[in-house]
């Protein structure tokens, strides 16, 4: 079995990326405008809301009640939706998804696929897969759309084009539909694009989404949009295909009622998407004649058997956390090498791949917080980066220098004494601890004055 | 009152007069203090950077330390994030351990909250006659919800001026080793918070926490900013113009 996360594992590590895009200055002014936006309306829209807390709790309890019992959920997801007409198919990684995607559109001879939603998808690296067979795959998502153009990769989980202003869109738009003339408002862009899309929409006999959600006990699927793109892909089409990781599944219908609320708000501050759509199975006469669900693995019951970072796989892909994230403010999501960026990237990229791959994500942040505070499931990201961080150190992947220094700080602490001689020569000028420090600290910022006497001397001294 | 200082491995090492500071106001107020010299560190460091069975050694050094402390004072934020977040969890499994952080844990104070939810003050008699902005730091609103403690503390300070920062709950790139280990980024952090500082005009930029004030004032200090970081504890100790 091989799990790649897209391209994460060949991608350099978040230091090195970081420093090429705090270098780019339109990305990161596109990114702060971008996330402060939404930001300020997901906070107005969830200011409104009395029991947003409930809300939130309700869901945690939701997402834990399935983990606990996921081979239940899934088994009755199976049965219902094969009862409803659907097929379900079981990947265990990346290359066995791509390769079951491709059985079905070869199997009805067609060379082309309309996708909507589907970040799963760009985890297998299907596209890749589909256009080495000879399937050409048109993304209907306007974001999706202009990464899809510009050979680009995604920065953001919901707006994966949100690190190009309205001005770069106009300009990849006239190249690559070769338009002599575009206007320059949002809506013009949009046009540009619906006309570019309509003919494939109406051309296309196959279908491919990903999933917000699906439903075990009635084993539907829900998709939530804004464009109306996605409600064209998974009703025009005479095959849809729908891939999901395993973790999407929720208990019942009525849950919906709780992640419909917390979703939309938490995800583009909207009271609700415009677009939902559910559907189960096939229905003769409406929609899709042939419905596939695929249902990836990709390494997430590893993360199910780490019961310390489990709650990782509560995440709705609602991206609030990435909002609000300064590190994410700063580097924009392109620095994290992985379609998932931020802070939940930073979590569920090196658990998906296995711990040898993506080490310097658990230490792309503060722990300041923000992101748990915001996280609409009440996953405890700050806590689960520390738990990777110990994963690397007990793997005995922790830079030297950082264990030795490490572990003559536990020694230093473990009695005063040693910590007074320790902060002798520091006062000396030998600076052990600083010495560690100095490289990075320094580039901008000066060190504090070390003062001639500690506190512990000042009042063993008798305080004078 | 007897109240325990644990000052901080770093206040104590770098920062004496915050420690001092906060002796000051306490006795003003009329409690006596004690420093016991056997502490050393709450284990934040270690146990962030993924050094977890050091970081339960050093726990348990700082629970024998102050098993039998009446209040416990801590003029860090970070440092009392640490004990309620994580020594409960730490403790988990040894029944030892875990009546040991049952018995000490709600005895530790933040210093603000100390002050205002133990002793009931809020005017602790200070004057400071500057332009001074407050600085929120992440561990002190989302893991302590210390809420408007320091606003009103320094609210009471005669002399005083105090102008709001712009986004002050944003964090300001310390995150101990981050600074070190994503040096660059944290710097892009601490410019925008030197940006909020600087747009605010004030002379003295304080908060609950010398850890962000030491990458604040270091970044102010490289910059010749002409704004100082002084901990809030020296704030409330003064009665002058210093
Ligand atoms: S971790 Fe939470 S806040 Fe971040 S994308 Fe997932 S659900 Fe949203």
């Amino acid at each position: 079995m091989s799990i790649h996360v897209g391209e994460a594992a060949e991608a350099p590590d978040f230091k090195k990326a970081a420093h090429v895009l705090l270098g780019n200055k339109q990305v990161r002014a596109n990114v702060r405008r971008a996330t402060e936006t939404i930001r300020n309306k997901r906070a107005n829209v969830v200011g409104e809301m009395p029991d947003w807390e409930d809300l939130r709790n309700s869901a945690a309890a939701i997402k834990q009640n399935v983990l606990r019992n996921l081979d239940t959920y899934l088994e009755q997801f199976e049965a219902a939706c094969t009862k409803a007409g659907g097929k379900v198919h079981w990947a265990r990684d990346a290359d066995e998804a791509n390769r079951i995607s491709i059985g079905i559109i070869q199997g009805h001879q067609q060379t082309e696929i309309i996708k909507v939603k589907t970040m799963t998808s760009d985890e297998t690296r299907l596209n890749v897969a589909l256009e080495a067979a000879g399937i050409t795959p048109w993304e209907t998502d306007l974001a999706d759309l202009i990464i899809q153009l510009g050979h680009d990769k995604p920065s953001h989980i919901v707006v994966p084009a949100l690190h190009k202003n309205k001005t770069e869109i106009r300009e990849l738009f006239m190249r690559t539909m070769g338009l002599t003339e575009l206007g320059s408002k949002p809506e013009d862009l949009a046009a540009a694009a619906r006309q570019y899309l309509r003919e494939r929409f109406l051309r296309v006999k196959v279908g491919f989404s990903g999933a917000n959600f699906a439903v075990a006990e009635t084993g539907s699927v829900c998709v939530v949009e804004s464009e109306g793109n996605g409600r064209m892909c998974v009703t025009l089409p005479d095959v849809m295909i729908t891939m999901l990781g395993i973790e999407k599944i929720i208990p019942s219908f009525d849950d919906l009622e709780v992640f419909l609320q917390l979703l939309p708000r938490s995800a583009t501050g909207e009271r609700m998407n415009p677009y939902n759509s559910i559907w189960t199975g096939v229905t003769p006469g409406d929609g899709p004649k042939e419905f596939h669900v695929i249902l990836l693995d990709n390494g997430r019951t590893k993360v199910l058997a780490d019961g310390e970072s489990r709650e990782t796989l509560h995440c709705i892909r609602c991206a609030a956390c990435l909002n609000t994230c300064p590190v994410y403010r700063q580097t924009g999501g392109h620095a994290y090498g992985s379609i998932y960026s931020g802070p939940i990237g930073a979590i569920l990229t090196p658990q998906l791949q296995g711990m040898e791959h993506s080490q310097s994500l658990p230490y792309a942040s503060s722990l300041c917080g923000a992101c748990y505070e915001v996280c609409p499931v009440k996953i405890n990201i700050p806590e689960i980066l520390i738990h990777l961080r110990r994963r690397i150190v007990e793997n005995g992947d922790a830079p030297q220098t950082e264990r030795i220094g490490m572990n003559m700080a536990a020694f230093t602490f473990a009695d005063s004494k040693r910590l007074g001689v320790a902060q002798k020569l520091v006062q000396l000028g030998n600076k052990p601890m600083e010495a560690i420090a100095l490289p990075g600290w320094s580039a901008a910022r000066d060190m504090p004055v070390v003062p001639k006497e500690t506190f512990r001397e000042w009042w063993a001294g008798g305080r004078k | 009152m007897l109240i325990s200082l644990f000052i901080a491995c770093y206040n104590d090492s770098l920062f004496p007069e915050t420690g001092k500071a906060v002796v000051t106001v306490l006795e003003r107020l009329g409690h006596t203090i004690e420093f016991r010299q056997a502490q050393t560190c709450c284990g934040q460091m270690h146990y962030n950077t993924g050094y977890y069975p050091e970081a339960v050694g050093i726990m348990r050094h700082f629970l024998d330390t102050f098993k039998d402390a009446e209040v416990i004072c801590v003029p860090s934020a970070s440092c009392v994030a640490m004990m309620r977040d994580h020594y409960p969890k730490m403790a988990a499994g040894d029944p030892v351990l875990e009546a040991a952080v049952a018995e000490v844990l709600p005895r530790v104070y933040e210093f603000t909250e100390l002050l205002i939810d133990k002793l009931g003050v809020t005017d602790v008699g200070a004057t400071y006659p500057h332009t001074v902005t407050l600085h929120t730091p992440c561990h002190s609103i989302r893991a302590l919800h210390i809420g408007d403690r320091p606003q009103r503390l320094l609210e009471a300070v005669k002399g005083i001026k105090l102008i709001p920062l712009a986004n002050a709950d944003q964090c300001c790139g310390f995150g101990g080793t981050f600074a070190i280990k994503n040096a660059e980024v944290s710097a892009a952090m601490l410019n925008e918070k030197m940006q909020a500082i600087a747009e605010t005009g004030a002379t003295i930029c304080t908060a609950g926490d010398n850890s962000c004030l030491m990458h604040i004032g270091g970044g102010l200090s490289r910059n010749n900013a002409g704004v100082r970081c002084v901990h809030i504890a020296e704030i409330l100790a003064s009665q002058g113009t210093s």
